[in-house]
């Protein structure tokens, strides 16, 4: 895996790994902390982690500036995620989770522009094919992982321009 | 120190051995003195100590001249002790390694252990006080005041010292605040009296307290920062004892008073604005509070904090501190204030805490 990642200056700024009091700085200080999680996840193309993996990963912990977001600092940040829709928890002690670089919403009005585009509306597909058929080879969403495509059409289906079936060796959705 | 006599170190008739110990060290008061290696000896009537390469170098003191003695337990690289608080030498004192001494409390050593059981036996012989039923030379006989060539009455003396000893027992492992307290007691006298003497005219319902003595009474129980009982009001602020003293607080050069409760001087600076004073009172969000002059603006001041800190990249409150001139303690609220107006932001690691220019702010 290329780490042709370009960290943020914020990375190479000490305070940026100490919870911030004043209010206002704090503002700043988690948006840059949740755009950061978010692009990192983006390029390692990680869809779910673990708390516990957070903390030991270069993401919350710079090595070389001897700095680490502790542990308490890191679950406000990613409240914050889960706040704006893109963080879901998968279990109950909050211990691992989704993380969506992109909010199932947006996935969900790209995945819908296409199927309007390509005149494919009342077509059923299977999940597999909307992120790994030929035809989606070009779209931002070929290669989405499973958890986020199915929170995807969920968020279509809540706007009733999708519905997620059942089919013979798993699921699938019908775009109205 | 200057309570030993040299002697000899052979007992006397009717004086005997209880315990020794090798390895004492002794201290006058705090300080170390040339005696450093010896062996202690207790007998029913002295403590003697002789120096472990010198035997001739031999010197004791009277039991009798000890008011009450204190353990002190061992710690790391230092052994125990024991404090022996004296009475002063008696005029007649015979010569022994110092004249004088301004302390009156030597310490005991123990390099090779040995304390506790000596402590015990020590302990056992001050309350035994075999020395005043078994008569050796008079010499041996401390005497608080200059009483030459008079044995006195033993059991009389012994009652007396008794007494004696139970005051200052009460007073136990107070050994240097001890000194303090005795100190205070003197400088309370007049107030004693004064207090003795409403106490009793309230008693015998003899006669009025006048109105001096009242103000008075209620000033010395102010400065002592007890309430005022009489009335049952607290002092508060506002009292013309306040103004008084917030008005010779200004002119801070004058020392008018010597002895200050701190209730009564944070309440004295409370009243320097609304007396139009050229100091204020000024309290930070953490609680601290400072005197400052009239004229000083902490705002001002944490700009010139922030170039500080940006041309040195960061900084602790230790190291600002340092630059600039001023107390650690007033150097992390002017920080703190920066920090809390957005100019600076923090580093808290397990280096320390560091302020930085508030970047966050700044920077894109």
């Amino acid at each position: 895996m290329a780490m042709s990642f370009e960290w943020p200056w914020q990375y190479r700024f000490p305070p940026f790994f100490t919870l911030q009091p004043n209010v206002d700085t704090r503002q700043k200080q988690l948006a840059a902390w949740c755009s950061l999680v978010l692009s990192f996840c983006r390029l390692h193309k990680q869809s779910s982690m673990t708390v516990m993996e957070a903390q030991e990963s270069p993401l919350f912990n710079n090595v070389k500036l001897q700095r680490k977001l502790p542990v308490e600092s890191i679950q406000i940040v990613l409240e914050e995620l889960r706040k704006k829709g893109n963080l879901e928890w998968l279990d109950k002690n909050k211990s691992s989770f989704l993380i969506m670089w992109r909010r199932p919403e947006e996935w969900g009005k790209l995945i819908y522009q296409w199927v309007s585009r390509s005149g494919q509306n009342n077509s059923v597909f299977t999940l597999y094919e909307l992120t790994n058929g030929d035809d989606t080879e070009n779209e931002e969403f070929h290669g989405l992982d499973e958890a986020t495509l199915l929170r995807a059409l969920q968020a279509l289906q809540q706007e009733h321009k999708a519905e997620i079936i059942t089919i013979s060796d798993g699921r699938g959705v019908k775009f109205f | 120190m200057d309570r030993f006599v040299w002697t000899s170190g052979l007992l006397e008739i009717n004086e005997t051995l209880v315990i020794q110990q090798r390895g004492v060290r002794i201290y006058d008061g705090e300080e170390k003195i040339k005696f450093d290696a010896g062996t202690l000896l207790l007998s029913t009537h002295r403590l003697i100590w002789r120096d472990q390469k010198n035997h001739e170098c031999c010197m004791a003191v009277p039991l009798a001249q000890v008011v009450f003695i204190e353990e002190q337990a061992a710690g790391i690289g230092k052994s125990a002790k024991i404090v022996v608080h004296l009475h002063p030498a008696p005029a007649n004192k015979e010569p022994g390694p110092f004249q004088s001494s301004r302390n009156s409390y030597i310490k005991l050593s123990f390099k090779e252990h040995g304390q506790i059981e000596f402590y015990r036996r020590l302990s056992e012989e001050m309350t035994q006080r075999r020395w005043e039923t078994m008569p050796a030379p008079q010499s041996f006989q401390a005497s608080r005041g200059p009483q030459p060539g008079r044995i006195r009455a033993v059991g009389i003396v012994g009652i007396e010292r008794k007494l004696e000893e139970k005051r200052k027992e009460t007073d136990k492992n107070i050994s240097e605040a001890f000194e303090d307290l005795s100190k205070l007691m003197v400088k309370a006298k007049d107030m004693v009296e004064l207090s003795k003497s409403i106490a009793n005219k309230i008693k015998d319902k003899q006669g009025d307290i006048t109105e001096d003595e009242t103000i008075r009474f209620k000033s010395y129980l102010l400065s002592m920062g007890i309430a005022n009982p009489v009335t049952r009001e607290t002092c508060g602020s506002g009292t013309q004892y306040h103004m008084q003293l917030a008005k010779q607080l200004a002119g801070i050069l004058q020392a008018p008073l010597e002895l200050l409760s701190p209730e009564d001087l944070v309440n004295a600076c409370k009243m320097l604005e609304a007396l139009k004073l050229p100091l204020r009172l000024r309290v930070f969000d953490s609680g601290v509070m400072v005197i400052e002059l009239q004229s000083h603006k902490e705002e001002e001041m944490v700009a010139s904090a922030l170039e500080t800190v940006s041309e040195k990249g960061s900084l602790t409150s230790e190291e600002f501190a340092k630059l600039v001139g001023m107390s650690v303690l007033l150097a992390k609220e002017r920080l703190l204030l920066a920090e809390k107006m957005g100019h600076l932001c923090r580093d808290d690691s397990v280096e320390g805490l560091r302020f930085y220019p508030n970047l966050f702010m700044t920077q894109s």
